[in-house]
């Protein structure tokens, strides 16, 4: 019978803690333990993750991530929009990598589709994505800096992300919920200057993230702070189902890109960047070198940059140009189709996984033959992370809790949907 | 009209404290914003720069603002006490300026005018009232009746029980080469020579010094040790529940305590209110200006510590807990008591 | 104004001990005992015992009263209960303080000249202090007492470790 109303809430959370303790009739002799709840209004849980902790003083003995304050129903919404409709909601679900939401679904409906993609588009596609991944991963380093107390570095990280941001809205007139990308290919050609100001951003970005290291990677507090904090096995993480980054740390060399290449990654040369230690300072360290790889990445997406179309020949399920829709019979036609009723997908179901900056962000997608998605659902790599938290916590201190949720960089937006 | 020397005595000390009250209330408020503008410098943006020029003015829109606030009673709490706590604090951190000498003597009618009270164990009495300003922490943390603020207040009170000893005992070198306790008499020690005769350059305290100011920095709890109020740990720590003037009162401690902390580093290390150049260049000028000077030099040194507290502020990340007790157990005090051992070491050798 | 201070501080320490013994709360009892503190440091100072009184605030207001009030706020020690045998106490105690108050008195009063005497209004604000003078009369003719004194605290600290040790 639930006792109060923490119980009738949310069962689940308090269940994971001694239930006495909760619920009064404790005896002071074996008071030992605190309840400490952090969250979901804390100023270092990023977004609106709550933390049910029982501490022993400043040490951690149970820890429960309580999640869902931030539930937009987004994979049910998916359900009742036409295929084409689903990409600005993709946006909503992980705010730091828009792009990344974007491909990942655009991949697995035009993998249903089997359409074709211009290389152009692929390699605009790879362009955007590592400079999101860029973008993720300042914001990650800029909140996770101030989480351990070194403010400056948050500022410096926002002044690179801004650029990155104004890239965006060069593209895609937006600079967080960019919907740039669209199936089967992009929604618009890029300006003609986007090139010259993302060469002159690739140029001054390694200095950049040399000067947060110089911040950062030397300083004894930090690295007294980083250093045998959090530590998570390799196969802990992978039992656990964790990706990205805090896998690469724990000594998995697992990367999407180049294991499971898509959108023409296997055309460009890079190094994952592993380490064997498996403790926030790794993570931090994956992070770090990955920024540099990003960069290389999208230096020789810039570079070799094809000349070509930005879409697929797919009159049926692409949008015609407002030229030819308003000067041509046919195009008017399918621009009304397409408008009007969407575009069917053939039946079946279709699973695409892509290295997002947090991991591996997946979608499966079913169809019925209809022109809207009988089921969207996102493998997202923050909900999977936020598992190992518990195994990274225990028996620490309580300022190692927030290290540690600052290092698995999640984001609950994505982990809620 | 006549006065006995008594009441002149009484009379001048009332305007001394009046005068030395506003310019240190002043002074908090205009550090804050110094803090704000200097972290704005240093981390690419502007800081405050709408209230009057410059932001000048800052200051006084802050003051109407927490003036003005709501001031919140949570229901749980220890009334009496919760009220208390930020009186303690505040206090303790004003009262400590009385004993620091602002410039040189000088004597009108027999009584000193740059210093409120010229205490022959000046030195003791601002660690004294240091160490009683932790009752404000501690009960502010204890009666909010809050996980957050309870945890808050427990981590300040052990931080500042800690750090004293290494405060206190990397001031015992500077007192041994004064062999006074008067703060006084501690800046005379140091005269002579310009700045080769202060107890950092020429009485080779360096080592003192740094120990103190890592303590102090603890003992205000200011970054990088400034785990009681760490916002992404322990939201606001001790302060939490406190709103409106109550908060002010705790805000203004700090700064208060950043004050004392750097006039007594300027008074014990770096030779109080006497120029660089002292001894070297003849004094110049009538009197009223050979008065005023050394208050600029005074002045000119403190605002140099506090431009390093705000530095380290905005460069440093913060200490874990277990870290800074560490830190200043097996580190800082072993050090201070080799620091005390060469310091009197050379003493005895050299007399 | 020495006896002012005097009558102000005497009373207050009076009254805050009293105090200390009428709270029911345990921290209110510890800061009553700080006022107690401070008021004797204060009156130690006027009698130009000024080290004295620094010592006092700082060891036992600042440091010994805090550890006390740290660890009511740890246990978070509630309310005392009046229990059949604080009444006892109570009845066994009156008498008990009051002889001992009478024979303090007597002694004091009756022996006060071979204790010494002390002036009100001592050494505030001169240059000199009694410090060099307590110093060399604590390490030449009290020397083994003071040393013997530091290998106590010394044991304390060890047995404080090893008690601490043992919850583990």
């Amino acid at each position: 019978m639930p006792t109060s109303v923490e119980d009738l809430i949310n069962p689940g959370v308090d269940d994971v803690i001694a239930d006495s303790k909760l619920h009064g009739n404790i005896d002071p002799a074996q008071d030992q333990t605190m309840v400490l709840n952090m969250g979901p209004q804390h100023p270092s849980t990023h977004g609106v993750l709550r933390v049910v902790l029982e501490v022993d003083g400043e040490s951690v003995v149970a820890l429960a991530p309580d999640i869902g304050y931030l539930h937009t129903g987004i994979e049910k919404t998916c359900e009742a929009k036409f295929y084409q409709q689903v990409v600005p909601l993709t946006d909503r679900i992980d705010y730091l990598c828009p792009m990344t939401n974007n491909l990942t679904y655009c991949l697995a409906v035009e993998k249903l589709l089997q359409l074709e993609i211009p290389e152009r588009a692929q390699y605009l596609r790879v362009l955007l994505n590592e400079l999101t991944r860029l973008n993720s991963h300042l914001v990650w380093l800029g909140t996770h800096a101030m989480d351990i107390g070194a403010l400056t570095v948050f500022l410096y990280c926002f002044r690179e992300r801004e650029e990155i941001l104004r890239i965006f809205e060069m593209v895609a007139g937006q600079r967080m919920m960019t919907s740039y990308f669209r199936i089967g290919g992009l929604s618009m050609e890029p300006p003609i200057d986007f090139y010259d100001r993302v060469r002159n951003f690739l140029k001054i970005m390694p200095e950049k993230i040399a000067e947060y290291e110089n911040l950062l990677t030397g300083n004894p507090i930090w690295m007294g702070r980083l250093k045998d904090v959090g530590h998570l096995s390799a196969a802990d993480a992978i039992a656990l189902g964790v990706t990205g980054p805090p896998l690469r740390a724990s000594g998995v060399d697992w990367d999407l890109r180049r294991d499971m290449p898509y959108s023409g990654y296997e055309k460009f040369k890079f190094d994952v960047p592993v380490s064997q230690v498996g403790d926030v300072w790794a993570r931090y360290e994956v992070r770090m070198k990955e920024m540099y790889e990003s960069v290389k990445i999208a230096t020789q997406a810039l570079e070799g940059l094809p000349d070509g179309r930005i879409t697929a020949d797919a009159p049926k399920i692409i949008l015609p140009d407002r030229e030819q829709m308003k000067t041509q019979m046919e195009s008017l036609i399918h621009h009304f189709k397409i408008v009007t009723e969407g575009f069917a997908v053939p039946a079946g179901q279709v699973y695409q996984g892509v290295e997002s900056p947090r991991g591996e962000m997946g979608y499966f997608v079913v169809s019925d033959g209809t022109a809207k998605p009988f089921r969207v659902h996102m493998r997202n790599p923050s909900f999977a992370t936020l598992q190992a938290l518990e195994t990274m916590c225990k028996g620490r201190l309580l300022a190692d809790v927030v290290a540690v949720i600052g290092s698995i960089d999640i984001v609950l937006g994505e982990i809620d949907r | 009209m006549h006065l006995s020397d008594f009441q002149l005595f009484v009379l001048i000390t009332i305007i001394k404290i009046a005068v030395v009250l506003v310019i240190t209330l002043t002074a908090v408020a205009y550090t804050v914003l110094l803090e704000r503008k200097v972290i704005g410098r240093i981390q690419n943006r502007w800081g405050p720069s709408r209230v009057g020029p410059f932001g000048l003015l800052q200051p006084l829109a802050d003051g109407i603002k927490l003036f003005l606030k709501e001031d919140l009673m949570p229901m749980s709490v220890e009334r009496p006490l919760f009220v208390a706590a930020p009186v303690i604090a505040l206090a303790c951190a004003l009262v400590s300026v009385a004993v620091v000498p602002f410039g040189q003597t000088f004597k009108i009618r027999g009584v000193d005018i740059f210093e409120v009270s010229n205490v022959n164990i000046g030195l003791l009495v601002i660690l004294g009232i240091t160490s009683i300003g932790v009752y404000g922490i501690a009960l502010s943390g204890w009666s909010s009746n809050n996980k957050y603020s309870l945890m808050g207040s427990l981590r300040a009170s052990s931080q500042v029980i800690s750090y004293e000893l290494a405060l206190g005992l990397s001031l015992v070198g500077v007192v041994l080469r004064a062999g006074s306790l008067n703060l006084r008499d501690i800046v005379n020690s140091q005269i002579g020579h310009g700045f080769l005769s202060w107890n950092f350059f020429g009485g080779l305290q360096f080592v003192g010094f740094f120990i103190y100011i890592m303590a102090a920095y603890a003992e205000t709890n200011r970054a990088p040790f400034d785990l009681p109020e760490a916002e992404s740990e322990l939201v606001a720590g001790y302060h939490t529940e406190y709103s409106s003037m109550k908060f002010a009162m705790f805000f203004m401690a700090e700064y208060a305590n950043m004050l004392t902390v750097s006039c007594v580093a300027t008074l014990l290390f770096f030779g109080g209110a006497s120029s660089p150049f002292e001894g070297w260049i003849p004094a110049f000028g009538p009197t009223w200006l050979q008065a005023i000077l050394p208050i600029f030099w005074f002045v000119a040194k403190v605002f140099s510590f506090l431009f390093l507290y705000i530095w380290v502020r905005a460069t440093l990340p913060r200490f874990r807990y277990d870290q800074l007790m560490s830190f200043g157990w097996k580190f800082l005090l072993p050090l201070a008591m080799a620091n005390i051992l060469a310091t009197s070491l050379v003493m005895a050798l050299r007399s | 104004m020495h006896l002012a201070l005097f009558f102000i501080f005497g009373g207050l320490a009076v009254l805050a001990a009293l105090n200390l013994l009428l709270q029911r709360h345990p921290i209110n009892s510890a800061l009553s005992l700080v006022v107690v503190m401070m008021s004797l440091a204060v009156l130690y100072w006027s009698l130009g015992a000024e080290f004295l009184a620094a010592a006092q605030i700082i060891v036992y207001s600042g440091a010994v009263m805090v550890l006390f009030v740290f660890v009511i706020m740890l246990l978070n020690a509630g309310e005392e209960e009046r229990t059949r045998g604080s009444k006892i106490a109570s009845i066994a105690g009156f008498p008990g303080a009051a002889a001992i108050f009478c024979l303090l008195s007597f002694v004091f009063l009756s022996e006060g000249h071979k204790l010494g005497l002390s002036h009100l209004g001592g050494s505030l604000d001169e240059a000199s202090s009694n410090i060099s003078q307590i110093s060399s009369l604590l390490f030449t003719d009290l020397l083994l007492p003071f040393e013997v004194t530091s290998v106590l605290i010394l044991v304390a600290i060890l047995g404080a470790v090893v008690l601490a040790k043992k919850e583990r």
